[in-house]
C-alpha cells in the first residue's frame, strides 16, 4: 500500500517535471526569437495592405510607409525638428512656372518592388489609374474610398517619359506635395502575378517599402520582414520580425504588455502608465500635428457668435490642471498648432488661465454667474485621437461653470460624432449645439486650417462644421494655397493663425502627446513629432 | 416519435425566416451608416457615392435584402463593409474559435454545475449547500468583464503564469491542443463558465430537493435500496432538465461571450460583433448575428429532440 502511494506520487512529480520543462522550452524559445518585435495596435483588424490603408492614420503608421513608399515620404528622423517632406519614389518634383496647375516628378531610379519588378513611370500610371479610372481592370474601390479625398487637388496625371509623370492639379494648390504623401504605390507585376486579384494581394502584398508583409492572419496578426534591398540604405530595418497585433481595448494592450505578451503598445491609458514605469518600461512621447479643441458654430444665434464670450472660454480653462489630470499626457493648446511651429505666428492674444479677466469680459456682454452664457456641446465618451473626453469635458465644464458658461453636453458615441462633423451644426442630428469636441490631425495646411476655416468648406463640401465665413480668412487661406515659395507660404499662414487666435476662433485646449509603453529590451526607436513613426531604426536588446 | 421529430425539425423554417428579418431590419433600423467604414470621413461626395454603388448600399432596402436572403440561401453573406473580405469566411472562422471556448466555458460549467448542485441539493439545508448557494449565487451575479480583467491582472500581470489575450502564440488558424495554445483557453473559459456554473447549479439544486420529497424516493428507501443506488435515480431525473438549461446556457455562451472575448482579445464571433458596432459594418453584423441566431435555433432543436429520447412524457405531450 505504501509502495503504490510512493509509486503514484513519483508519477506526479514525474508530470509536474515535465510541465515544468516544457514551460522552461517555451520561455526559451521566446527568448531565442530575440529580434521579435511585437506591437499591439489600437485598431480592431489587420490594415488594408494592398497599398492604400484604411484604420486612419494607424493603418498608414504600421502597413502604409512600412510597405510602401508615396512619391513624397515623411521625414521621421528626428525627435526634435517639426517633420518634413522627403523624397521618396520621386527623386524631385517641380511646379511649372507659367501654369501652377502643373507639377512634374522625376522618379527616383534603380528601385524594385519587393517581388523584383521595377518601379517606373508605367508602374505609377498603374497607381493611379487604380485608384481613379473606375473603367481600369485594377480599379479597387475600396483603395479609392482611403485616398482620393486626401488628394483633393487631383485632376490629371500622365506619363512624360519612362522615369517621369506629369500631374495638373484642378486649382493652383502648393499644398498638393502634402497630399500626395498619402498616395502608395503597389506592384503591378505581383497584382498580375496574383491573377488580378486584390484579395490575394493584400495577402501577399508587394510594394517598395522598407518592410514586407510575410504572413497575415485577419483581425489577429501582420508579419513584417526586413527588405534587404529597400533603396534607401540608411533605412534598411535592423530587426529580424514585426509582429502586429490588433488589440482595441486599452486595459487589454496594458496586461498584455505587462505580461511579456507584446513589447510596445500604442496608447496606453493614462492611468496605467505610473504602473508601467514602476515595472521597468519606456513610455515615450512627443507632441504631434493633433489638436482638441471646441469648434463653434457661428450660426445665427450661437452665443460663440460674441468675440468675449469665446476669448472667456479660452481664459477659463485650466490647462495646467488638465494636464496633471492626464498624468502629464498631453501639451497646452493656445492655437491650432504648437507655438514652435512655423505656421503660429505672433498673436497677441494669450491663451492663458485667468479666471478674472474671463469674467470681466463675460460682464463686459451682460454675463456672469447669475446670469451664465448657456451652450450646448457635442462630444463624444471615446474615440480615435479623443483623449480622455469624458474626465477632459467635465473638467472644462467645471472650470466654465465659475466664470459664468454653462455647458450642457450631447453625450454621442463616436461613431455617431464623427460624422456629423461633416454634417455641420445646423444639420438635426447637431441637435441644436453650438459647438463640437473632435480632435484632428494638421499635418499639412488644408488639414490644419483650409478644410475648417475657409468659407467654401461649410457643409457638405468639408468640415467647416460652425460655418465660419470670414472674408479675410479666406483671402488669406487663398493666398497660401496659390504661394508656392515656401517661407513666403509659412508668413502667409502665421499672419492666418495670428489672426485666429487673436479671433479666439475656437476654443483650444491640447495637444496629445502620443503615448507609447514598450518593454525596456526596445531600442532604438526615436519618435517623431508625427502621427507616423519610423520602425526601421528600432531593434531588441538581447 | 417520428411525428413530434418532423414537426419539430418544420418549426425551424418560419423561426429561420423571421430570425433573418429581424436581423436585416434591425442591423438597418440603428443608427450610423455603413458608409463611415468604407469612405474616410474627409471623402468627397462623388466617392462615397461610386464606393455605395461598388457595394450595393444605394439600392432600397426591400431589395438589399431580397439580394441578401438569396445570396444567404447559397451561403454567401455578402463582403465585410471595413476589409472587403467574404462575411462566411470572417464568420466562420471567429464562430470555430467562439465554439471553442463555448464549449470549454460549458464543460467546466456544466461539470461544476452539476456537482455542486447534486451536493447541495442532496444536502439541503448543510453548510455544504449554504456555500455553494453563494457561490452559485455570486457566479449568476458577477459581471462578466470584471471578473475577467481581475483574473488577467491576477495570473497574467501578477503571477505570469497564463495569458492575457489572444488564442495562442501564432494566431488562432495554427491552433492546436498543445499546453502553448490551451494556456491561452484557461482564463476566458473560466470566466465564460462562471454564469453557466451558477445557473445549472441552482436549477440542479432545485430539481435534487424535488425529487428528493417524491414519494417514490421514499418507496425506494423504504424498499431497503442502497443509498448510492437512490442518489442514481434521483440524477437520472435530473438530466434532462440539466441537459436543457445546459444546451440554453451553451446557446447563450455562444452569443453573449462579447465582453468576454473583448476584453482577452479572444477573436471569436464575439469580439467579431464587438468591432463591427464600432465600425458600422453592416454586412458583418446581419451575417454574425443570423448565423449565431440559426446556431441557436439548431441548438433547441437538438436540446428538444435529446430531451425527448430521454423523457418519453415530452413526446406525449
Amino acid at each position: 500500500m505504501v509502495y503504490k502511494k510512493i509509486a503514484a506520487a513519483l508519477r506526479q512529480a514525474r508530470r509536474a517535471a515535465a510541465v515544468t520543462v516544457s514551460l522552461t522550452v517555451l520561455s526559451m524559445s521566446a527568448m531565442a526569437d530575440g529580434q521579435v518585435l511585437r506591437i499591439a495596435m489600437t485598431a480592431s483588424d489587420i490594415p488594408l495592405t494592398t497599398g492604400q490603408p484604411d484604420s486612419g492614420f494607424e493603418g498608414y503608421r504600421f502597413l502604409g510607409y512600412t510597405v510602401y513608399d508615396a512619391l513624397i515620404n515623411w521625414d521621421l528622423s528626428s525627435a526634435d525638428e517639426i517633420s518634413g517632406l522627403t523624397p521618396g519614389l520621386a527623386e524631385s518634383w517641380e511646379v511649372d512656372e507659367e501654369d501652377t496647375r502643373v507639377w512634374t516628378f522625376t522618379l527616383r531610379q534603380g528601385v524594385s518592388f519587393h517581388d523584383g519588378s521595377e518601379w517606373n513611370a508605367d508602374a505609377a500610371i498603374w497607381n493611379l489609374d487604380k485608384v481613379y479610372d473606375e473603367d481600369s481592370p485594377q480599379f479597387d474601390a475600396r483603395q479609392a474610398g482611403n485616398v482620393r479625398g486626401r488628394i483633393p487637388a487631383m485632376d490629371q496625371y500622365e506619363k512624360v517619359d519612362d522615369h517621369t509623370i506629369r500631374f495638373t492639379t484642378r486649382e493652383p494648390d502648393a499644398w498638393f506635395p502634402y497630399q500626395l504623401t498619402f498616395l502608395l504605390f503597389s506592384s503591378p507585376a505581383q497584382w498580375e502575378a496574383l491573377g488580378g486579384d486584390w484579395d490575394a494581394f493584400a495577402r501577399e502584398p508587394s510594394g517598395t517599402g522598407p518592410f514586407r508583409l510575410t504572413r497575415l492572419v485577419p483581425r489577429e496578426r501582420a508579419v513584417l520582414e526586413p527588405n534587404a534591398d529597400y533603396w534607401d540604405a540608411d533605412r534598411v530595418p535592423r530587426i529580424e520580425r514585426i509582429e502586429l497585433i490588433p488589440m482595441p481595448e486599452s486595459s487589454t494592450r496594458t496586461s498584455a504588455l505587462l505580461s511579456d505578451q507584446v513589447d510596445w503598445i500604442e496608447t496606453p491609458a493614462p492611468d496605467a502608465i505610473p504602473r508601467m514605469q514602476s515595472r521597468g518600461m519606456t513610455i515615450t512621447s512627443n507632441p504631434y500635428p493633433h489638436t482638441w479643441p471646441y469648434q463653434f458654430s457661428m450660426l445665427e444665434g450661437s452665443p460663440w457668435r460674441d468675440i468675449n464670450v469665446r476669448k472667456a472660454a479660452n481664459l477659463a480653462v485650466d490647462r495646467e490642471g488638465l494636464e496633471a489630470l492626464l498624468g502629464g499626457l498631453m501639451v497646452p493648446a493656445a492655437g491650432i498648432v504648437t507655438p514652435d511651429h512655423p505656421w503660429y505666428g505672433e498673436p497677441e492674444f494669450e491663451t492663458r488661465y485667468d479666471p478674472e479677466e474671463a469674467m470681466r469680459l463675460l460682464a463686459e456682454s451682460g454675463y456672469g454667474p447669475d446670469n451664465p452664457v448657456e451652450i450646448k456641446v457635442l462630444i463624444s465618451t471615446s474615440g480615435s485621437g479623443q483623449m480622455q473626453p469624458l474626465a477632459m469635458n467635465e473638467y472644462i465644464q467645471q472650470n466654465l461653470a465659475e466664470v459664468g458658461i454653462a455647458l450642457d453636453f450631447e453625450v454621442l458615441d463616436w461613431e455617431s460624432l464623427f460624422p456629423n462633423w461633416r454634417r455641420g451644426a445646423e444639420d438635426p442630428s447637431s441637435r441644436g449645439a453650438h459647438a463640437t469636441n473632435i480632435t484632428f490631425g494638421w499635418l499639412d495646411p488644408f488639414a490644419a486650417f483650409y478644410r475648417f476655416m475657409h468659407s467654401s468648406m461649410a457643409p457638405p463640401n468639408g468640415f467647416n462644421w460652425g460655418y465660419m465665413d470670414d472674408p479675410e480668412y479666406d483671402r488669406l487661406l487663398d493666398e497660401a494655397r496659390v504661394t508656392f515659395d515656401q517661407e513666403a507660404q509659412d508668413a502667409i499662414l502665421a499672419e492666418f493663425h495670428t489672426r485666429m487666435v487673436d479671433d479666439a476662433a475656437w476654443l483650444w485646449v491640447a495637444h496629445d502627446v502620443g503615448p507609447r509603453a514598450m518593454q525596456p529590451r526596445v531600442k532604438g526607436f526615436v519618435q517623431a513629432k508625427n502621427w507616423f513613426q519610423d520602425l526601421t531604426p528600432v531593434y531588441i536588446e538581447e | 416519435m417520428s411525428t413530434y421529430f418532423l414537426k419539430r425539425i418544420l418549426y425551424v423554417v418560419p423561426i429561420t425566416l423571421a430570425v433573418s428579418f429581424f436581423c436585416f431590419s434591425l442591423v438597418h433600423l440603428s443608427p450610423g451608416d455603413p458608409m463611415d467604414a468604407v469612405v474616410s470621413a474627409d471623402a468627397p461626395r462623388e466617392v462615397v457615392a461610386m464606393v455605395e454603388r461598388a457595394y450595393g448600399f444605394d439600392r432600397p432596402l426591400p431589395e438589399q435584402f431580397a439580394l441578401w436572403v438569396s445570396r444567404a440561401l447559397q451561403g454567401d453573406l455578402g463582403l465585410s463593409a471595413a476589409n472587403g473580405r467574404a462575411v462566411t469566411t470572417e464568420v466562420f472562422a471567429a464562430l470555430k474559435n467562439t465554439l471553442l471556448l463555448a464549449l470549454a466555458a460549458s464543460l467546466i460549467g456544466f461539470t461544476l454545475g452539476c456537482t455542486f448542485g447534486l451536493l447541495a441539493g442532496y444536502w439541503q439545508g448543510s453548510l455544504l449547500d449554504r456555500l455553494v448557494t453563494g457561490f452559485a449565487v455570486g457566479g449568476v451575479s458577477v459581471p462578466h468583464y470584471w471578473l475577467g480583467m481581475l483574473l488577467v491582472i491576477v495570473f497574467s500581470v501578477e503571477l505570469n503564469w497564463l495569458p492575457s489575450s489572444g488564442a495562442g502564440p501564432g494566431s488562432s488558424n495554427d491552433w492546436a491542443f498543445e499546453w502553448a495554445y490551451l494556456r491561452h483557453l484557461i482564463l476566458p473559459a473560466v470566466t465564460l463558465s462562471v454564469i453557466p456554473m451558477g445557473v445549472v447549479t441552482r436549477t440542479v439544486r432545485a430539481m435534487v430537493a424535488e425529487i428528493l420529497a417524491h414519494e417514490f424516493v421514499e418507496a425506494l428507501r423504504a424498499k431497503g435500496l442502497a443509498e448510492k443506488r437512490v442518489f442514481l435515480h434521483v440524477v437520472k431525473n435530473v438530466a434532462p432538465t440539466a441537459l436543457a438549461v445546459m444546451g440554453l446556457q451553451l446557446g447563450y455562451l455562444l452569443g453573449g461571450s462579447i465582453l468576454v472575448e473583448t476584453v482577452f482579445s479572444w477573436p471569436g464571433t464575439g469580439l467579431l460583433l464587438n468591432n463591427a458596432i464600432f465600425q458600422r459594418d453592416l454586412p458583418i453584423l446581419q451575417g454574425t448575428i443570423l448565423v449565431l441566431a440559426l446556431f441557436f435555433v439548431l441548438l433547441n432543436l437538438i436540446v428538444d429532440l435529446a430531451q425527448a429520447r430521454l423523457d418519453p412524457r415530452i413526446q406525449r405531450s
